[in-house]
């Protein structure tokens, strides 16, 4: 039942006292006259009410959620009771500078930690997802070509395997998208590029290892051929687990990264966000960022805008609580555990795909990095079952379903990512529900066609939802 | 030292000898060594949780509290109900991915249909998405969406949150779209200005709605203008006025944007806020982000899911309207849990009593010599102008521990007020100012 | 899989009816059946100009979009608004269901008659 129809007229709950000035109401002219219709509920009511909901979802606390290229890690509790502490959530973003030092602090360590980590040389927290950083990346390029006065440079390069954030980003900076072909290993194809690339080219965007979960053995020729032709080279930052600790975008030849907080750093997924989307870069497009940096004067930490930045990308300065949990993530992990955390997330992954292969077939039959790749399209063709009914077959059985169909470079794929946070036990599980589905598939494929019958709703009439959509609850008045 | 992997070291080579490996660097043994980091990374050690609590909260402990604040300019302090931090930090909601497998999300995919539809009764409008960053980037998604064809300019007001003006020329260098700025005049938007350069070529007119200095503007006279040219008309508005004030569309509004941070989340030095979006019927299938819709399973029961998907970027890639992906949605949860904790009558008291607040403080300062700018109706901010700079006044509030107005330049300040400030407090502040 | 007689058919499968100066455009039966369940479309408007080869609008299902191709140059005269409300009568009609028709033809693809068309699709699966 909706909130709306738990609601009875009377109720409520006394949450103000009353006014103690004399009440100032609006002017005719401007004065509200549709009714309002929010609920009206006692708060235990209200209460009960989300409990229920809560109880219809699913999160990584409830159990395993291999999600590939989500980074579905375990979300710690520090992080959440740092970022509640009233020291940072009472605080305006507009108070002056000597009394927010704290909060300068935290972009200026988390900026420090996170360019040693990428390889840049400076950073902004203004985007507020990897999709804004993506945006704030490219318009960073934008700048640095017409700085020069290069007008001639109209297109980003986006692989076919890239995630649709990517050329989705480059239309919203006003480039053409030139899509190439990968490889048949996966990869990039070196002379695609090459051919693709020109006195029109602003950049290259890319992730590394990429959405197939290899690492590109090419990446500093491919960096290299982009340069090359006056290009620059933009990393997605979203498979950083794989490879934090061991291998720097800045390294690798990137001039401009975005990091994901809300999946390599920990900080929770909220159902959607909200995440946080830092950008960094070399020193040659550090002039160019939005909002500000934190930089020491006179002994104090201040607020510098750059010389020639692009503006503003939204209000104020960032999902700063977001930073604040991945900060304490970053000071829990340190030098050791940064490294530890990738190495165990590519262990994890080796470990299943091996544990899998026998059955499944995988989509590239070499070692992995944080994430592989799985076709479901010979199943398919022997048994009817797909990628789809699989991942349904997984929701009876208590685990979130990798992600399904994508990259499209690969039919029927499911892309499992289990991060380092799982236990051996927790894995050898998976693997054994994966198999059984298998099985499942071959003797009883309409069970999984089914699927998933075991939850609160069955498959729903998506065909309907979009044909004629009802997106709000409708009230009488 | 914390990674959070819970396999021993014993564990891990376990794993790695049934899978034919002897240890896991050989897993990174075809990583090019050019590229591998030597040395390790120069950054501190890991540390215990206890370490990492201290050295947070003394971080904390560097930022100044204020035990009651004036300010507002985008960023408002209200008050926010126990059970909004009961809910958000329900662990199933907190830590759940975006509910693409609508079967067990069904929590948090009705959520967001009361969200969306508490945000259409709020706004009067007819489809609202699960939200967007903040209001500033809700407002720039608000001009491009008007875009067309043969309409590519879009009229803005310059009496709105500076934020919001400088991220549209943002996105507007992006998309290519053509931004006129509206002068103010007496505090408001210059409706002389927009009827005299409004033109065939104009997508969208944006206004804020109280605008940045608290000023109601010519809400209806700007629509009708708008609409006249053939352009569509954004109005960016505060979610508690809405309480009190006429909704975006009862002045004829196609889309309406704004901010939802006064809506239970809290100051949190800028974000995370929130970005409503809502339109007409007609402009939904231009609304960027996702929608929820009802629907009902294979037995016949109702049940919600994400729609609408293939105006999004997993779908549309190059060709969607905009690439936004993970949004705000816990933070819309709250908004959801805020309005329902409060109740239309709640929302109201709140938008009243920041308005009554306001204008009593305005009355008072205005006796001190800190003389009220607004000529217009104002709702919960205002703006005074002094004769000496005002930041004599200002700081010895904050010696009080009181946070004044905001410092516009020019001896003006923009003074805030809402349910929060007690009486108590606004003529502590007359009586501190008056001794500077 | 129906394929209509007295039509033509382009490679990327839109149908095609001339009836004197004025083409009208469509979605195969094949086409339909690929796509899946169909749950709207984004037409041109009238008087927009199309070229041959090129995409003039697009259909879309829950979970993809496809450009519609125009075997024609052209201007667009007439477009089928019905089908903005309905846009499963493509999915059920699919030779009734067209999408725009075009007048002042200048150019046209190398179309298919019903059995050559046959034979391609025969080809393709």
């Amino acid at each position: 039942m909706l909130v709306f129809e738990k609601s009875r007229a009377g109720r409520g709950m006394s949450m103000l006292p009353a006014c103690d000035v004399e009440i100032k109401k609006p002017g005719e002219k401007d004065a509200r006259q549709k009714e309002l219709h929010l609920p009206q509920m006692s708060e235990n009511d209200l209460s009960r009410h989300y409990t229920e909901l809560a109880k219809k979802s699913h999160g990584v606390n409830d159990g395993f959620y291999p999600l590939g290229s989500c980074t579905m890690k375990y979300n710690p509790k520090i992080n959440e009771d740092m970022a509640a502490l009233p020291g940072f959530t009472q605080i305006h973003p507009l108070q002056p500078e000597h009394s927010v030092q704290g909060c300068l602090e935290v972009l200026k360590k988390s900026e420090e930690y996170l360019c040693e980590i990428t390889g840049m040389d400076g950073m902004t927290f203004q985007p507020a997802a990897g999709a804004h950083g993506e945006f704030t990346g490219l318009m960073l390029i934008k700048a640095y070509h017409e700085s020069r006065g290069d007008e001639k440079r109209t297109k980003i390069i986006v692989p076919d395997s890239a995630h649709g954030t990517n050329p989705a980003s480059a239309t919203m900076a006003g480039y053409k998208v030139v899509s190439i072909a990968s490889a048949p290993d996966g990869g990039v194809d070196l002379e695609a590029l090459k051919a693709a690339c020109g006195e029109d080219t602003a950049g290259l965007m890319l992730t590394n290892p990429n959405t197939v979960g290899l690492f590109d053995k090419n990446i500093l020729k491919i960096t290299e051929i982009v340069h090359e032709c006056g290009g620059l080279c933009y990393y997605d930052g979203a498979n950083l687990n794989a490879v934090m600790g061991t291998v720097r975008p800045g390294d690798m030849g990137f001039d401009v990264i975005h990091l994901n907080l809300h999946k390599t750093f920990s900080t929770p997924h909220g159902g959607g966000g909200p995440g946080s989307g830092p950008v960094g870069c070399k020193s040659i497009l550090l002039q160019f960022l939005p909002s500000y940096r934190v930089v020491e004067k006179e002994g104090a930490l201040a607020m510098e805008k750059a010389e020639h930045s692009i503006g503003e990308m939204k209000e104020f300065y960032g999902n700063f609580l977001v930073v604040v949990k991945a900060l304490t993530y970053l000071m829990t992990l340190g030098k050791e555990g940064i490294p530890e955390a990738s190495q165990n997330a590519v262990l994890n992954a080796n470990y299943m795909m091996n544990k899998l292969k026998d059955l499944y077939t995988m989509a590239y039959d070499e070692v992995c990095m944080h994430e592989f790749v799985m076709s479901l399209e010979d199943l398919k063709k022997k048994a009817g079952v797909s990628a789809m009914d699989i991942a349904k077959g997984l929701l009876d059985n208590g685990i979130h379903p990798p992600t399904m169909y994508f990259p499209l470079i690969v039919h029927e794929a499911l892309m499992v990512e289990p991060t380092e946070t799982e236990s051996k036990e927790v894995l050898d599980h998976a693997i054994e529900v994966f198999r059984k589905l298998y099985n499942d598939a071959l003797e009883n494929p309409e069970s999984l066609l089914q699927a998933p019958v075991t939850t609160p709703v069955t498959r729903m009439d998506e065909v309907e939802a979009a044909r004629h959509p009802v997106l709000k609850y409708e009230f009488e008045s | 030292m914390g990674s959070y992997v819970p396999n021993t070291l014993e564990e891990r080579q376990e794993m790695l000898k049934e899978i034919g490996y002897s240890s896991i660097e050989d897993l990174f043994a075809h990583i090019p060594d050019e590229v591998k980091i030597k040395g390790g990374l120069n950054i501190p050690e890991g540390k215990s949780e206890l370490e990492v609590r201290r050295e947070m909260e003394n971080i904390a402990s560097k930022n100044q509290v204020f035990k009651t604040i004036f300010r507002g300019a985008g960023a408002y302090r209200h008050f926010i109900p126990s059970i909004v931090n009961s809910v958000i930090s329900k662990e199933n909601l907190l830590t759940a991915y975006t509910p693409y497998q609508a079967e067990i999300s069904q929590g948090i995919l009705q959520s967001i249909f009361e969200y969306q539809t508490m945000i259409c009764d709020l706004t009067g409008m007819d489809v609202s998405n699960a939200c967007v960053y903040d209001g500033a980037e809700a407002a720039a998604e608000g001009v491009a969406m008007c875009q067309e064809r043969k309409r590519k300019k879009a009229f803005v007001s310059t009496a709105i949150l500076p934020d919001a003006l400088a991220t549209i020329h943002t996105y507007c260098h992006g998309n290519g779209m053509e931004i006129v700025e509206i002068p103010e005049k007496d505090g408001v938007t210059d409706l002389d200005y927009l009827k005299e350069n409004i033109d065939e070529q104009t997508a969208c007119v944006y206004i804020q709605h109280p605008n940045y200095y608290g000023n109601l503007e010519d809400a209806q006279a700007i629509g009708e203008i708008a609409h006249g040219a053939g352009a569509k008309y954004i109005m960016g508005v505060n979610p508690i006025s809405l309480g009190i004030i006429k909704t975006p569309a009862e002045y004829g509004a196609d889309v309406a944007v704004g901010d939802g941070q006064p809506l239970g989340l809290p100051l949190g030095f800028g974000g995370p806020y929130l970005g409503f979006m809502a339109a007409t019927e007609g402009m939904m299938r231009k609304l960027p982000g996702r929608i929820v819709g009802q629907t009902e399973d294979h037995n016949g029961k109702t049940g919600y899911v994400l729609t609408l998907q293939a105006r999004e970027q997993h779908i549309r890639r190059e060709k969607a309207s905009s690439n936004i992906c993970s949004n705000q949605a816990l933070c819309a949860l709250a908004v959801g849990v805020y309005m329902s904790a409060m109740g239309s009558e709640g929302i109201k008291e709140a938008a009243l009593q920041s308005a009554s607040k306001a204008h009593y403080l305005a009355a008072e300062l205005d006796k001190i010599g800190f003389k009220v700018e607004n000529k217009r109706e104002f709702f919960h901010e205002f703006v005074t102008v002094s004769e000496k700079c005002p930041c004599e006044a200002l700081k010895a509030l904050e010696e009080h521990g009181i946070l004044g107005g905001y410092p516009l330049g020019n001896h003006r300040v923009l003074w805030c007020c809402t349910e929060m400030n007690t009486k108590e407090e606004m003529d502590e502040v007359i009586r501190i100012l008056k001794e500077v | 899989m129906e394929i209509r007689e007295g039509l033509l058919y382009a490679k990327s499968h839109e149908w095609v009816k001339e009836e004197g100066d004025v083409v009208t455009i469509g979605l195969t039966d094949y086409a339909q059946s690929e796509l899946g369940d169909l749950v709207f479309v984004n037409l041109p408007e009238e008087g927009d100009s199309v070229s041959v080869g090129e995409a003039f609008g697009d259909v879309e299902s829950v979970k993809a979009v496809s450009d519609v191709y125009s075997p024609v140059s052209g201007v667009v005269c007439e477009i089928n608004e019905e089908l903005l409300d309905a846009p499963e009568s493509i999915n059920g009609a699919p030779y009734d269901a067209w999408f725009i028709k075009v007048k002042e033809v200048s150019e046209k693809e190398e179309l298919l008659s019903p059995s050559e068309y046959e034979a391609f699709v025969a080809s393709e699966q």
